[in-house]
């Protein structure tokens, strides 16, 4: 797919949390197509101590409003700088860059997508997606507390949606790989991004079930088109880029002790 | 518009501007965002003998005004180069030029007799300078005798330009530049990336998979800067001036301290269409300072 760097211009900002936002982005021209999975390398103006661009997941594409969604962490300067974006700023992106997930043949699949943290928000994009195209996507959400579910009515428009929370302040007490759900029903596909414990653990249960599950790594980027060679991931094909051959990898491709 | 032709030796570029080996892949990885033929001259990934998985991941660490890595000359090796890249990037409209690197002298003249039978590569730039990987690389650039034996070697070897990456982490790096230019360099490249390091206070460990890596980015650029006015003091070949290259101005201060090109590496990352807006602000540049031909800036510092 062709990348493009664009300006885009700020519609909202909108604090979802203490530590979330989320950035509603459009432009005077159609946006170009973006799959999900794929990121955005968005630039940091106004951060001294931010260099590079910092790679961020999109979170949805809303093809009325040609409108772009990231949804951001505040994890340290540059994330804090870009949460600070107020309407009418312009960000700069470099996008699409990356892959993105496999869809199955038949539309009757039971589908999961597994979430935790920020890293639910490619899974709002997978499900829009999904929906789309005629699945009837099931989410599993995991955070530390009620407060931290984040677009809850978002992903409900898509799919079924099943939440763990740590403190039981929402759905079941525990962890994603807690959930009843896993136990009660069996699904064909799992698709899952978050920390990396996680993900490790819900590749685990698929692998036992033999269930086809594909991960989104964060692996740390500088160039996000594969010429740096600094993202990578160990493979079973040796060390290939996260942010070209990746983001998103079948875990049979991966060397992690599962 | 301004002459911006420039030579290295016997290569005559079509304008100054080059990227830094190991920032701009083999070019495809930037067709979507520029015309890549109006870049001057684009140095590939560093190329070995035999393929090398690199170092471990985590090989990046940002810092204040720049980047630490620690790649360790990831790639497939010489041969699957020219078995399966070189016919894809031998049709680029400019100058392809392969950064060879090795862990002796004699996996340097073999890596170097295999790209000189490339009809469309004019040139090689003998890497003697990589911090990041454990036997050769720097270690050959950091002695007088040791970077003389190479470049000797592969200068026999090797009959098209032959350009020298010289690395930063040296004592006196105009006596390195004398040594590899009378051994028959034909150019010389500075500066390769400085030895440096970063932590993770709270858990107390390295960033970097290998604790050291290699600085670059605008926190080099004043190094890079001095290190060209010195060689190109020191010698009579044409420099090749990197280093911390951010836009248009900073290529015109390294051609005024002397480079008679310049190459771009980090800031590929932050800009991908920058090489084509370096080149272009250098004619600008020109235009504006009423000088015919980019020759006329090199080395054209006023002290």
């Amino acid at each position: 797919m062709k990348k493009y760097i664009l300006d885009l211009i700020v519609s909202t900002n909108e604090k979802l949390h203490n530590n979330y936002i989320l950035l509603k982005l459009t432009s005077s021209q159609k946006l170009p197509e973006m799959l999900p999975g794929q990121f955005a390398e968005v630039r940091v103006d106004k951060s001294p101590s931010t260099f590079l661009r910092r790679p961020i997941s999109i979170n949805y594409i809303d093809k009325q409003k040609n409108e772009l969604w990231l949804l951001v962490q505040k994890v340290g300067d540059g994330t804090r700088a870009l949460a600070n974006v107020q309407p009418g700023e312009i960000v700069n992106i470099v996008a699409p860059l990356g892959n993105t997930f496999s869809t199955p043949q038949q539309t009757d699949k039971k589908l999961l997508l597994v979430g935790g943290g920020v890293g639910t928000a490619p899974m709002l994009f997978l499900g829009s997606h999904l929906k789309e195209m005629g699945f009837s996507p099931n989410f599993l959400l995991g955070a530390r507390s009620a407060n931290d579910v984040l677009q809850l009515d978002d992903f409900r428009r898509f799919g079924n949606v099943y939440i763990t929370t740590e403190d039981g302040s929402l759905g079941e007490k525990g962890y994603v790989t807690q959930h009843s759900v896993l136990e009660n029903e069996t699904f064909d596909c799992i698709y899952t991004c978050g920390p990396k414990p996680m993900m490790v653990a819900v590749a685990a249960y698929a692998k036992k079930r033999n269930i086809l599950c594909e991960v989104s790594l964060e692996n740390m980027m500088a160039c996000g088109v594969g010429a740096c060679l600094c993202c990578v991931e160990k493979t079973t094909e040796g060390h290939v880029c996260v942010c070209k051959d990746g983001p998103v990898f079948n875990i049979e491709k991966l060397t992690w002790q599962i | 518009m301004a002459d911006l032709r420039t030579n290295i030796g016997n290569l005559e570029l079509k304008n100054p501007v080059m990227t830094a080996s190991g920032t701009f892949g083999y070019g495809e990885e930037f067709e979507d965002f520029i015309d890549i033929s109006q870049i001057g001259g684009i140095i590939v990934k560093g190329t070995t003998l035999n393929h090398r998985e690199g170092n471990p991941y985590p090989r990046m660490a940002e810092t204040p005004s720049g980047m630490l890595n620690a790649v360790g000359l990831q790639n497939k090796g010489v041969d699957y180069f020219v078995e399966n890249i070189y016919p894809e990037i031998s049709k680029i409209d400019t100058r392809m030029i392969v950064n060879v690197s090795g862990a002796c002298v004699e996996d340097y003249v073999a890596t170097a007799e295999k790209i000189a039978l490339l009809e469309h590569i004019p040139a090689i730039e003998l890497n003697i300078s990589c911090p990041n990987v454990k036997e050769g690389g720097m270690a050959f650039g950091t002695s007088c005798q040791s970077a003389a034996k190479v470049v000797k070697a592969v200068r026999e070897a090797y009959p098209k330009t032959l350009i020298v990456k010289l690395s930063p982490n040296v004592t006196d790096i105009a006596e390195i530049a004398k040594a590899v230019e009378s051994e028959g360099a034909d150019s010389i490249s500075l500066i390769n990336t400085i030895l440096g390091m970063a932590i993770n206070a709270e858990k107390r460990i390295p960033v970097l998979s290998t604790v050291t890596g290699g600085l670059s980015g605008p926190c080099v650029k004043p190094i890079a800067l001095r290190m060209v006015w010195q060689v190109y003091h020191a010698v009579k070949v044409p420099v090749i001036g990197l280093g911390g290259i951010m836009n248009a101005t900073d290529a015109i201060e390294f051609m005024l301290a002397g480079a008679s090109a310049i190459q771009i590496g980090t800031a590929n990352f932050i800009d991908p269409a920058i090489t084509v807006k370096v080149a272009n602000g250098i004619n600008e540049y020109l235009e504006r300072q009423g000088c015919k031909s980019v020759k006329e800036i090199i080395g054209a510092l006023r002290v």
